[in-house]
């Protein structure tokens, strides 16, 4: 049968083409054109060697023994763990009290977007490398508190910890969107619910939770690859410091790219990355299948 | 009852917009301090206003001027602002009015650059830069933008398009619209702030942006502000001025933070309102 194009009248089919093709020349050149030649070049001694030959499976069995790359894949991972959940955590509860009926809410949403509106700004980086010297205004709040200061650039966990900690700070964009889930939930459910006498707690746990499950799981996915791909913060505050504590897998594609110009190996370190996100969101979306609604 | 939950609420919210905002508010007092000051107070207000860290952060520590910088940083930023509202409009409106062969497959494409890290890209990309011999120039910055490279914006604008009532378009076309001029003259001012919140993120993202530039631009004349306060960062170590560097961040956030309190009311409302629909 063919297929009926529902367009205004007297408007060809290709019309709308026409408007799209911008992005399907960039899709070609920008997009799948790096992406398959990331993958070619993953499997040769390119940056090395000036006419560039396949190399086979090398640089991936190169990557099994490099210990450089596991340490920096568990740095990845457990930046992941310690960011993902606590920024999802912070971001839905201050949504939750930001879409209470009260006044000024509107200046508190203002409050908690600065930061992440200008948090992946240089300027914001250095500041808060700042913060966290042994002198900065951290060690000497924890001081007046009584607290023993912590040498934050001396031991991996708390260095992991400042950037994870620069990272919540900018949950403002992800509020933002539970806020607009917030904002679809019908009414009546609550009001409703009210009749039938349920309490604030049970009304939580029935309603909210579920008409959000699938925002929770929007922002949990990007969140994730995200930070699969952090570079930023480690590059700028530790410079992946110490002992390689924060280096993590982008730092290494980087560096084996733009330092040592082994851009062979740096390629397949990317396709691993890439492959590792992937998989990742694959099996988040496996374990939450019973927990989504099936529109995502 | 009622009244000591909101007083909960209102102590919650504010503690945690001290969190929030005290940091900066302590650098912007930092940038005035004396650099012992700097790491013996914690309250933000200077004990006097300084200002020569200022005045020796605007002469930076190398052989350019901030105001340079920031040149450099406007000649990546306004093309790339104007080029991305522009084709993310087009392909948004293409998307959202029209049906035609494979919509489904190259929307599909869409979303997938949302996915794919960009790290996977950037080697060959920059490979393919040096190949046309325009490395070290604002070309592999700017380009893209004119091709809709960016989903997340296009995403956006094809749910504001598919807001504005049919009717409109319909009647404008009955009375001899062409498509182009239906989208500039009647569907782009429905949409104005949709348009502007694409704007401004564009200009927020590309001020930003670090790993680009860094990438591509080598010689330090070219730099923009990131790539300079960085190298400022780095030379720190030499002088322990800190204050000055400091300051060099706080003239480096002013572009951002004017611009978001300029169109701060499209803003928010904005996202809450279409941002995920």
């Amino acid at each position: 049968m063919k297929k009926i194009y529902n367009n205004p009248v007297g408007e060809s089919k290709y019309t709308g083409l026409l408007f799209v093709m911008p992005f399907i020349a960039g899709f070609i050149l920008f997009g799948i054109y790096p992406f398959v030649m990331s993958f070619v070049l993953s499997f040769t001694d390119s940056g090395i060697n000036s006419s560039p030959e396949f190399i086979g499976i090398e640089n991936f069995r190169r990557l099994l023994n490099d210990s450089d790359f596991h340490k920096a894949v568990a740095v990845t991972l457990k930046y992941i763990l310690m960011l993902v959940p606590l920024k999802l955590i912070v971001s839905l509860g201050t949504a939750l009290l930001l879409n209470m009926n009260i006044k000024g809410m509107g200046f508190f949403r203002t409050v908690y977007y600065i930061p992440s509106i200008l948090g992946s700004n240089i300027a914001i980086v250095i500041m808060w490398s700042f913060l966290f010297t042994s002198g900065g205004l951290v060690n000497q709040v924890l001081e007046k508190l009584g607290i023993m200061p912590v040498s934050w650039y001396g031991e991996s966990n708390p260095a992991m910890f400042m950037i994870v900690l620069l990272r919540v700070w900018e949950f403002g964009s992800t509020m933002i969107i539970f806020l607009s889930a917030l904002n679809d939930i019908p009414r009546e459910l609550y009001d409703s619910a009210k009749v039938d006498g349920a309490g604030k707690i049970r009304m939580f746990f029935s309603i909210t939770m579920p008409m959000l499950r699938n925002v929770i799981f929007f922002n949990l996915v990007m969140q994730s690859i995200t930070a699969f791909q952090e570079f930023n913060a480690p590059f700028m505050i530790t410079g992946g410091n110490p002992m390689k504590g924060t280096y993590t897998v982008s730092m290494l594609i980087y560096d084996e790219a733009f330092r040592y110009y082994d851009t062979g190996y740096a390629n397949a370190v990317s396709w691993v990355l890439f492959t590792m996100t992937a998989l990742f969101v694959a099996v988040l979306f496996r374990l939450t299948r019973k927990l989504r609604s099936d529109d995502i | 009852m009622k009244y000591i939950r909101k007083i909960l609420v209102y102590v919650i919210l504010s503690a945690g917009g001290i969190f929030m905002l005290y940091p900066v508010m302590w650098l912007i007092g930092a940038s005035f301090k004396s650099n012992s000051e700097i790491f013996s107070s914690v309250w933000f207000m200077p004990s006097e206003f300084d200002f020569t860290p200022y005045i020796n952060g605007w002469k930076t520590f190398g052989m350019y001027t901030m105001g340079h910088y920031f040149l450099n940083t406007f000649k990546i930023v306004i093309p790339r602002v104007i080029f991305s509202v522009i084709s993310s409009t087009v392909t948004a409106y293409g998307f959202a009015m029209y049906d035609f062969p494979f919509k489904k497959i190259i929307f599909g494409c869409l979303m997938c650059m949302l996915f794919i890290p960009q790290t996977v890209m950037i080697i060959p990309s920059y490979m393919m830069w040096d190949f046309f011999g325009v490395l070290d120039t604002y070309i592999p910055l700017i380009l893209p933008s004119l091709f809709a490279n960016e989903g997340m914006f296009v995403f956006m604008l094809v749910q504001f398009f598919k807001s504005v009532p049919r009717e409109i378009g319909e009647a404008s076309r009955i009375d001899g619209c062409g498509a182009l001029k239906r989208l500039l003259f009647i569907y782009v001012p429905c949409i104005k702030p949709a348009v502007i919140s694409v704007a401004v993120f564009v200009f927020l993202w590309t001020m930003n942006e670090f790993i680009q530039p860094l990438m591509y631009i080598s010689s330090v004349e070219k730099y923009p502000l990131t790539l300079a306060l960085r190298m400022s960062a780095d030379s720190t170590g030499q002088g322990y001025e800190y204050n000055k560097i400091i300051a060099m961040s706080v003239i480096g956030l002013i572009p951002s933070v004017s611009v978001f309190a300029l169109a701060q009311k499209y803003f928010i409302q904005d996202i809450t309102a279409g941002g995920l629909k």
